[in-house]
């Protein structure tokens, strides 16, 4: 928890997947797992979310609080924005 | 004697691992179930290149040894060999989709550590080399420590290869056995996927950024508006097909069955065997045979929308509606099918992984209008609602068919909020899936999957149904009154005795002894409802004119407010045996199909009975 938390003050582009603007190439940069129940946790490894890994925002279902459909690896998968909240990307400097 | 080697086909979801099986074995495969789960068990032979005939299981997919749904649970204790009812395979078919190697390695490592023979098949070879992938097959190979081949199973391609390298790695003398300690099972997932990255991309030989040609398509499809009124336009098309386009070939198979039933009659002198055949199994099974071609509409749009990829974009697009209720979009496509039948819908909620997400599907399933209301609806609506425009082109009699489909669905999502907080409390289980690349559908595939629901169908027509339309038969056919007496057969019978004693219960909201003795029939199937009320105001139900005259009875014999109640009563009653029996199975005991029964019982009564009620306060 320590590092995430220096993670956080130390890049301070570093954000949560559910914040990243759509389209903005990024990579996972850390995972809050005491965020996320464990078959969640377990789910979200089995989809290939892992730190390093690229990453975008395709697609948000509504304005609001609905679902959102990110690329992870060469993959397309539906997320909860709780379940976004819990991955923090860094931004790939263009 | 020996059995044929056995051979399972396993990989990741959206592998292209079913296109692959029914490349591999063609029109020869079954479909069944495994004992005490309900999990298909999809099975075929396929020979090889020596002639050998291989036993060929296509299991369901999988992210990993570790199962989080009934399906995947499945997968492991097949090639773990724990599975009742399945060997131990005699070897492994790894399917991987070419064009997304890194993440389905992990799972390809893992069941290569299992120790049985193994072949990977490199699936959507094409696709990856249109996404701007190279690679290298005898790269992968030699990292991976077994045979590996380029695959494009919709167009058969790399089959022979495969079946050829199949065959080098079969050995029927040879005893199979897991590795003692398949170490892969208990590593990390983490460190199992870092290898798998670092594998593919020494297999890679050349990587063009991906390329995502499905992403313009997902701008519409995805989207908060244009998304969500292209998924209307897709299911009021779909709902269109269905009731129209499936009504002519419906009343081709009833009249089939009426001529089969004439030809009986012609030539059988009248008896008890004559009638049992006539009224009980010809009717009976007719009765549910003929919703065959709506149900096969309704199967065809959703194959269709799944092959597609589309399936899991409604999904997305329906998560924020189901969440508000406690479940999440994967119930939107079992909630889907539950309009052309509960049966099947109930049966793909295994792909929920949540235990209590399920549990609620499964139990609000019912609720959704299934096509076997559609003649009860068309009946009484016909006969008790004045067919007079509201607005131009808006007749009051569709308004009427569309509120009590409105009325089934926000029933559904009351009930799930309630149940969420009470029964089924629990967490939310989330959504959290895999979107598979847009595919144009292949017919040969579309063709198999109806094939086989059809062929299920059937199935359960000629067993489950015809006995059941037997037993109501008897209730209704036995003991005879004596003869002279003024007393009618049915008002004799059994059925008619049990009417007579639980009528009383049912006046408060309006029914009459009629409607109750209609009722008990068409706890087999709803539609039966149709032909016992025929039967109770003794009308040939023969022929087209038969149906106009007992509209006429209706709407002689029921009051409005009646017509009303009754209506009400089949939005919401579990008057169908097949899906008491469904959930029974899917939910492995008494308890839930219990519990479902009660519920819908008593919100069918309340419901039945505020509208006789509010009907006779409006004066109407």
């Amino acid at each position: 928890m320590d590092i995430l938390r220096s993670m956080k003050l130390s890049t301070p582009e570093s954000l949560s997947l559910e914040s990243l603007p759509q389209r903005r190439q990024a990579t996972v940069a850390a995972i809050d797992w005491s965020h996320l129940s464990t078959p969640e946790a377990r789910r979200l490894r089995e989809l290939g979310f892992d730190e390093g890994v690229g990453v975008e925002v395709l697609h948000r279902a509504s304005l609001g609080k609905g679902p959102i459909a990110c690329r992870i690896g060469r993959m397309t998968v539906a997320l909860r924005r709780a379940v976004a909240g819990a991955i923090l990307v860094s931004p790939v400097t263009q | 004697m020996t059995a044929a080697p056995l051979v399972a086909l396993v990989g990741n979801p959206n592998a292209g691992k079913s296109a692959l099986f029914n490349a591999l074995t063609g029109a020869r495969q079954k479909v069944g179930n495994y004992p005490g789960v309900t999990v298909e068990r999809h099975s075929g032979k396929l020979t090889l290149p020596d002639g050998r005939i291989v036993d060929l299981v296509d299991l369901p997919g999988a992210y990993s040894l570790e199962p989080s749904s009934p399906d995947e649970r499945v997968t492991r204790d097949v090639v773990t060999g724990t599975q009742t009812g399945e060997r131990l395979p005699d070897a492994l078919v790894v399917v991987v989709d070419a064009s997304n190697l890194d993440n389905h390695l992990r799972f390809a490592l893992q069941l290569i550590a299992l120790g049985l023979p193994v072949v990977v098949a490199l699936n959507m070879f094409d696709l990856a080399e249109r996404d701007g992938l190279t690679l290298d097959p005898l790269k992968l190979s030699a990292e991976l420590g077994v045979p590996v081949v380029p695959t494009v199973a919709v167009r058969r391609r790399g089959l022979d290869e495969l079946k050829i390298l199949l065959g080098g790695i079969v050995d029927a003398d040879a005893a199979i056995r897991l590795r003692p300690s398949n170490h892969a099972i208990g590593e990390d997932i983490v460190t199992l996927q870092r290898r798998a990255r670092k594998i593919a991309q020494a297999a890679t030989v050349e990587e063009a950024p991906a390329r995502r040609w499905g992403n313009a398509l997902d701008s519409v499809a995805l989207h908060p508006v244009l998304g969500v009124l292209l998924l209307f336009v897709i299911l009021f098309v779909m709902f269109q097909a269905v009731f129209f386009a499936g009504a002519a070939p419906a009343e081709a198979i009833a009249s089939v069955f009426d001529a089969v039933s004439g030809l009986v009659k012609d030539v059988m002198p009248d008896s008890v065997l004559r009638s049992l055949i006539t009224d009980g199994i010809i009717a009976g099974v007719g009765a549910v045979v003929k919703f065959l071609p709506q149900i096969l509409i309704m199967f065809l749009f959703i194959l269709v929308l799944e092959a597609s990829g589309y399936m899991v974009r409604a999904a997305f697009l329906m998560d924020r509606v189901m969440a508000s209720v406690g479940l999440s979009g994967r119930a939107f496509i079992p909630l889907l099918s539950s309009f052309a039948c509960a049966v099947p819908g109930i049966m793909s909620t295994r792909t929920i992984d949540d235990e209590k997400d399920r549990l609620t599907t499964i139990l609000v399933a019912p609720l959704m209008t299934c096509s076997a209301r559609l003649p009860v609806y068309t009946l009484v609506i016909g006969a008790l609602i004045p067919n007079t425009k509201v607005l131009p082109f808006v007749g009051l009699q569709g308004l009427v068919m569309l509120g009590l489909y409105i009325m089934g669905v926000v029933g559904a999502f009351v009930v799930a909020f309630v149940l969420r907080r009470t029964v089924t409390k629990g967490a939310s289980s989330g959504f959290m899936m895999e979107m598979p690349k847009y595919q144009l559908p292949r017919v040969r595939d579309l063709a198999i999957g109806l094939w086989s629901r059809a062929e299920i169908f059937l199935k359960r027509a000629g067993t489950t149904i015809a006995f059941t339309t037997i037993v109501l038969w008897a209730l209704l056919s036995f003991p005879k009154p004596p003869e002279g007496s003024p007393v009618s057969p049915v008002n004799y019978s059994v059925a008619g005795r049990i009417a007579n004693t639980i009528e009383p219960a049912f006046r408060p909201i309006g029914f009459n002894r009629d409607i109750v003795l209609a009722l008990i029939p068409a706890m087999a199937a709803r539609e039966v409802a149709v032909a016992a009320l025929g039967t109770v105001y003794a009308i040939d139900t023969a022929g087209e004119q038969s149906e106009t005259k007992m509209a006429q009875t209706l709407h002689t014999r029921w009051s409005l407010p009646t017509a009303l109640a009754f209506l009400m009563w089949f939005v919401f009653a579990p008057q169908c045996i097949s899906t008491i029996a469904v959930t029974r199975r899917e939910t492995n005991g008494w308890k839930w199909p219990a519990f479902m029964v009660g519920y819908l019982f008593a919100l069918a009564y309340i419901a039945a009975g505020a509208a006789y009620w509010a009907a006779i306060g409006f004066g109407l």
